[in-house]
């Protein structure tokens, strides 16, 4: 039963590393770049739901989404800003433009709400499930976690395959020249791309912080540096990739808590990657890398 | 007035020029060829016209429009298809889903059924394939679906970037045949190829590209005479 439970609790955590990861797969997949900015837009998104809820009284799902419509635009701005003036630049530039916006969204979140952690209040009114005479005790984030990262999978996923839209995703992020051809505006697409991955963050960020209720301006990097690990586990770029490698992730990082040590954990979730990666380069849904002569 | 006016245009990639100040005229209803050898700068003429990259100097324009600064995702809607060079088909996307991206920038749903038609009934093997992921297709289907895909913005001119590239012989005679059905259903083309005795057979005009410059240009019969054509380009 002890099992059980810390295999729900991972496929909980990991549904929200997915939700996570795939804001990271997305963005790699269409604007080939590192968002290193986007651990940091889930703090943000937590800290808007921490002030319109907590503190000003909001109704939660109001606070929800006012914070996903604030994560959206903050998004955008920096793609627009910072990262789109650099479309010609070299990896290596964009990668360090992503850490210093990820330093700067901290440095402000430091500024502006103080380095004081926060205490969370969950957004999940519902008691914890309790089944099996108490031996199995379910908490209601869980089960939202889990709820909120199967619709979003689905939604996603449809969206990508059957809308015109999508289609035109997956064209740009095989052959921005190409599709450009067709008469897709790649800069939109990006732009879209970096909307729906920031609002993914908001409601992650809400999530995350409702099951671990510390909140403060460093909050997002660690959950944030881990969705990218899962993102990479998975098969950067891929979006079924994201979501496998987001659960096995949280549930690998739970079990690991649970039976091996809890200090381990970390270094035990980032000893897998480096063996999976060591065995398939490219992820576990990664497809192999043709360099185009 | 031609149809497409290109002026003078000098284009750079980074310090080297490649295009050299070339002009030339597509008219309506023609079949105009370019060719040269690799490295003339035959596709960075047309990348240039569709605007995938920018003269420094000089104008294009596109019936009677200057589209020198237009950039590429809005002039296909203008009436300007272009089949790249190397194909270029989405892989992870079905045929279907290729020919749909050829259409992206309309709206009347009737008239994308209708086209979709007209490039079934032209290249039935993609009808055949629609629902396979255009990475598994042959070379030659693939230069099919790039085809058809351009046919699917139901373009006023094709630019044709080296339709026969790298296809058996066998295909090379299907593509031609196909170009000539498009030409002979109202739509201009402007060809590029290396494949200079095909090109020159089915073209009305052709310029013939050195190292960013054009050094002859005329019918392209009177061109398949010349003593120069024949000797670099027709290997007689």
């Amino acid at each position: 039963m002890d099992f059980l439970t810390h295999l729900i609790n991972g496929i909980s955590l990991g549904s929200i590393y997915a939700i996570i990861a795939l804001g990271y797969t997305m963005v790699y997949g269409i604007a080939k770049m590192l968002n290193f900015a986007h651990g940091d837009v889930i703090m943000i998104g937590s800290y808007v739901v921490f002030i319109t809820v907590s503190t000003m009284g909001f109704p939660t799902i109001l606070g929800i989404v006012i914070a996903m419509a604030i994560c959206t635009v903050l998004g955008m701005t920096i793609e627009k800003v910072a990262y789109s003036p650099l479309r010609n630049a070299t990896p290596l530039a964009v990668l360090i433009t992503a850490i210093g916006v990820s330093y700067l969204l901290q440095n402000i979140a430091l500024l502006v709400f103080g380095a004081n952690p926060k205490s969370f209040k969950s957004v999940v009114p519902f008691e914890p499930l309790v089944l099996a005479d108490g031996q199995l005790v379910i908490t209601g984030v869980s089960i939202v976690a889990i709820i909120t990262g199967v619709i979003i999978m689905v939604a996603l996923t449809l969206f990508v395959n059957k809308t015109k839209a999508g289609c035109a995703m997956k064209a740009v992020s095989e052959d921005r020249g190409a599709a450009q051809l067709m008469g897709i505006n790649v800069n939109g697409t990006i732009s879209m791309t970096f909307a729906i991955g920031s609002a993914l963050a908001a409601i992650a960020g809400v999530l995350l912080c409702s099951a671990y209720p510390t909140l403060t301006p460093y909050t997002g990097s660690m959950p944030g540096i881990k969705a990218f690990t899962a993102a990479v586990f998975g098969g950067i770029g891929s979006i079924p990739g994201a979501m496998i490698g987001g659960l096995l992730l949280g549930i690998i990082e739970i079990l690991g808590k649970a039976y091996i040590s809890s200090q381990l954990a970390d270094a035990i979730v980032f000893a897998v990657l480096i063996i999976v990666l060591l065995v398939k380069p490219t992820g576990i849904l990664g497809k192999p890398i043709n360099e185009k002569v | 007035m031609a149809m497409l006016e290109i002026r003078d245009i000098e284009v750079y990639y980074g310090v080297i020029k490649a295009i050299k100040g070339i002009s030339f005229d597509v008219n309506e209803g023609e079949v105009i060829a370019l060719i040269g050898a690799n490295g003339a700068g035959k596709t960075t003429i047309l990348h240039t016209i569709t605007g995938l990259l920018q003269p420094k100097k000089g104008t294009i324009s596109f019936d009677g429009k200057d589209i020198t600064k237009t950039p590429a995702h809005k002039i296909v809607s203008m009436g300007m298809a272009h089949v790249p060079e190397g194909r270029r088909v989405f892989s992870q996307l079905s045929v279907f889903e290729n020919l749909k991206m050829g259409a992206y920038t309309r709206k009347d749903k009737a008239e994308i059924e209708e086209s979709l038609a007209m490039v079934y009934s032209k290249f039935p093997r993609l009808e055949e394939r629609k629902t396979q992921l255009a990475g598994t297709l042959s070379g030659g289907e693939q230069q099919m679906l790039a085809m058809g895909r351009a046919l699917m913005s139901h373009p006023k001119i094709v630019l044709m970037d080296e339709p026969s590239m790298g296809l058996s012989p066998i295909f090379v005679e299907e593509i031609f045949k196909i170009i000539e059905e498009i030409s002979a259903s109202g739509t201009t083309v402007l060809l590029v190829e290396q494949n200079a005795k095909k090109a020159l057979g089915i073209a009305d005009r052709a310029y013939v590209l050195e190292t960013g410059n054009i050094v002859l240009d005329g019918d392209a019969t009177e061109l398949m005479n010349n003593e120069t054509v024949k000797k670099a380009y027709l290997g007689e």
